[in-house]
C-alpha cells in the first residue's frame, strides 16, 4: 500500500473521534471547515477538473440555501427534505446562466463569474419576488431532524456535515474515475484535441458547471439549517474567492489537496487567532510564496490507476 | 464507392483565399494523399473537413450526408478522426488516457452512471480499456501505456496519436504530416502502419512533404497549390504532370 493511502485511511478513521476531543469551538471551526470543504470539492469539478476559471460559485450555494430557507419558513416543510429541490434549484440556474458564457475561456469567464455572484447577491439584498427578506436575510430556519432526531448541537452537526461530506468525496472520486471524469480533464488539457477527438465540450463544460452547482446548492441547506438565519453577505464575492483559493493552493483536480485547502484556509486562521490583524497578512504571503514555489498546488492530483493487468501482452508487463 | 466526396470547398482567411473551389473525392478503402507546396491549404482542407473551420461556400460529403456545419465532435462520431500536425496530445497524462479519449465518443455512461457506478458503466469502461491497449498494440506502444504522453519520442508521440484517432472507430482516418520529424526507420515503419490502418478496412487522407512516403503508399494523390486543385492522379500521373513540377520546383525564366 502507498504511503498516502494510509495517511488517507487514517484520517478517516480519525475524523469520526474528533467532537470526542474537541470543544464545542473547535467542532464548530471543524464543521466550518466541512462546509468550505464539500463546497470546494463542488467548484473543483467546474474549477479543478474542467479547468473553468470560475469565481462566482457562492451564488450556488445562495440559491440552495434561500431555496431551504423559504421552503422551510413558508411551508413548514423539514430542512432536509428541501434539500435535493435545493440542489435542482440551484443547477438549473448554473443550466441557465453558464449556458451562454460556456465558450468563453479562462480571464473572460472569470469577469463573468464574477458579475453572476454580484448580481445574486444584490438581488437578495433588494428582495426579490419578495421573498428574500432583503438586506436581513432569512431567520427562524428549522434544525434538521434525522429520523426524529433532532440535530441542533456542534458535534452533532459535526456528523451530519462530514457525513456529508463522505458521501460527496465517495462519489466525486467515482465521477474522477469515469468517461466523464476524464472528459473534463481532457478539456482542461486542450480544448481542440478533446473536440478532434470525439468529446463534446460545451455539453461536458456545461455539465460539469451544474453539478458543481447541484452540490453547493445541497450545501446551502445544511448550511441554511446550521446557522438558522441567512443573509445575502454570506453569499459574497469574498466567499467565492476564499472558495477558489481553497482549490488552487489544495490542489485542483485533487480531491484529497481540496481537503487540505479547506482545513488551511478556514482551520489555519483560528489557529493563528493570536496573530490578530497580522494573521491575513501572514496568510497572504504564504500564498504569494506558494503560488511562486509550488504553483500546482499542496497535493496536486496524482496518476490514476487502471486495472489493465489482464489485458497486457505477455512479456509487455511493466 | 465514394466514402468522402469533397465539392467546390471554398475558404477565405479576410483578403486571403486559403482554400478556393477544391473538389476530390475519396474513394472507400484507399490511401489518398493531398500534397502541394507549403501555404498551399492543405492543412485548411482538412480543418474543413474535421468541422474546425467552416467553409464560405462548398459541401463535404461524407457517407452521403453533409458535414458542412456540424461541430468537430459530431463529425468524429460519424467516423472521421485526425491527427494534428502539431502534436495535439493531451501531454501530463498518460498514454492509455490519451487513447481512451478517441473511445470516448463510442461509449454511452454519463455522470449519473459513473456516480453509481452501475453494471453498464462498469463493463463499458472494462471494454473502452481492452479496446485503447489493443490499439496501443496496433501501433507497438502498449510497452508505454503508464508513461506521460510528453515523455515519449517525438516520432512515437505521431504513433499515439494514430492510436488515439483509431480508438474511435473511424471509417476515415485523416493524417496531417504523419512522418514529419521521423527519421528514415520510423517513416518505413509508419508506411508499413498505414497499410496495417487500410487492411482494417479503414480509408486513409493523408498531408505529407515525403515523397518518398506519399508516392509508395498512395492509391491516388491531389495536388493543391495557392489553396486550388491544381492535379489529381495517380502517383505516377502526378509526377510527370507538368503543372505539379512547376509548382514545386518552379520553371526556367530563359
Amino acid at each position: 500500500m502507498k504511503p498516502s493511502t494510509l495517511i488517507y485511511a487514517a484520517f478517516a478513521l480519525a475524523m469520526p473521534f474528533c467532537p470526542i476531543f474537541l470543544n464545542a469551538y473547535w467542532t464548530d471551526v471543524f464543521n466550518n471547515v466541512g462546509l468550505y470543504a464539500i463546497l470546494a470539492l463542488s467548484l473543483n469539478v467546474i474549477l479543478g477538473h474542467a479547468g473553468l476559471f470560475h469565481m462566482g460559485h457562492a451564488a450556488f450555494y445562495a440559491i440552495g440555501a434561500y431555496t431551504t430557507a423559504i421552503i422551510n419558513t413558508s411551508y413548514g416543510i423539514p430542512v432536509l427534505w428541501t434539500m435535493p429541490l435545493a440542489g435542482i434549484l440551484a443547477g438549473i440556474f448554473a443550466l441557465i446562466v453558464a449556458r451562454p458564457i460556456i465558450h468563453l475561456r479562462g480571464d473572460y469567464l472569470l469577469i463573468v463569474t464574477i458579475g453572476i455572484v454580484e448580481i445574486v447577491r444584490i438581488a437578495l439584498i433588494n428582495n426579490v419576488f419578495d421573498i428574500t427578506g432583503g438586506a436581513n436575510g432569512i431567520f427562524g430556519i428549522s434544525r434538521p431532524t434525522i429520523f426524529g432526531y433532532r440535530i441542533s448541537k456542534p458535534d452533532q452537526f459535526f456528523y451530519l456535515i462530514w457525513g456529508f461530506a463522505a458521501i460527496s468525496i465517495f462519489l466525486l472520486l467515482r465521477l474522477e474515475h469515469s468517461r466523464f471524469g476524464r472528459a473534463l480533464m481532457y478539456i482542461k488539457e486542450d480544448e481542440v484535441a478533446a473536440g478532434g477527438s470525439g468529446i463534446n465540450v460545451a455539453q461536458h463544460k456545461l455539465t460539469a458547471f451544474v453539478i458543481g452547482a447541484v452540490w453547493a446548492g445541497m450545501c446551502g441547506t445544511i448550511y441554511a439549517s446550521k446557522m438558522t438565519i441567512i443573509a445575502p453577505e454570506s453569499f459574497s464575492f469574498a466567499e467565492s474567492v476564499i472558495l477558489f483559493t481553497i482549490v488552487i493552493l489544495g490542489g485542483s483536480g485533487s480531491i484529497p489537496g481540496v481537503i487540505l485547502g479547506a482545513f488551511l484556509l478556514v482551520g489555519l486562521p483560528e489557529v493563528f487567532r493570536g496573530l490578530a490583524e497580522y494573521r491575513m497578512l501572514v496568510f497572504g504571503a504564504a500564498m504569494v510564496l506558494m503560488m511562486i514555489f509550488r504553483n500546482q498546488g499542496l497535493l496536486p492530483p496524482g496518476p490514476k490507476n487502471y486495472d489493465i493487468t489482464s489485458l497486457l501482452p505477455a512479456g509487455g508487463r511493466k | 464507392m465514394t466514402l468522402l466526396s469533397i465539392d467546390n470547398l471554398s475558404k477565405s482567411f479576410g483578403g486571403l483565399m486559403a482554400v478556393n473551389e477544391v473538389s476530390f473525392d475519396v474513394e472507400a478503402g484507399s490511401i489518398v494523399g493531398l500534397i502541394g507546396p507549403n501555404g498551399a491549404g492543405k492543412t485548411t482542407v482538412f480543418n474543413l473537413i474535421t468541422g474546425n473551420y467552416q467553409p464560405n461556400t462548398g459541401t463535404a460529403l461524407f457517407d452521403g450526408q453533409n458535414l458542412v456545419g456540424l461541430p468537430t465532435h459530431t463529425i468524429v462520431e460519424r467516423g472521421i478522426a485526425r491527427t494534428f500536425q502539431t502534436i495535439r496530445l493531451f501531454q501530463n497524462m498518460s498514454v492509455l488516457e490519451n487513447v481512451l479519449a478517441g473511445g470516448h465518443c463510442r461509449m454511452h455512461a454519463g455522470a449519473l452512471a459513473a456516480m453509481l457506478r452501475t453494471p453498464t458503466q462498469r463493463r463499458e469502461e472494462q471494454e473502452s480499456l481492452r479496446l485503447a491497449m489493443a490499439e496501443l498494440e496496433f501501433v507497438g506502444l502498449s510497452n508505454e501505456w503508464q508513461n506521460k504522453a510528453k515523455n515519449l519520442s517525438y516520432g512515437n508521440q505521431r504513433l499515439l496519436e494514430i492510436a488515439r484517432a483509431l480508438a474511435s472507430k473511424p471509417k476515415l482516418i485523416v493524417l496531417d504530416e504523419p512522418a514529419g520529424g521521423m527519421n528514415d526507420q520510423e517513416t518505413q515503419d509508419l508506411i508499413r502502419l498505414i497499410r496495417c490502418i487500410q487492411d482494417r478496412g479503414i480509408t486513409v487522407l493523408l498531408i505529407e512533404h515525403d515523397m518518398g512516403l506519399v508516392m509508395r503508399v498512395c492509391s491516388s494523390l491531389v495536388v493543391l497549390e495557392h489553396g486550388a486543385k491544381i492535379a489529381s492522379g495517380t502517383p505516377a500521373e502526378i509526377q510527370a504532370n507538368p503543372r505539379v513540377i512547376e509548382a514545386y520546383l518552379g520553371v526556367d525564366s530563359e
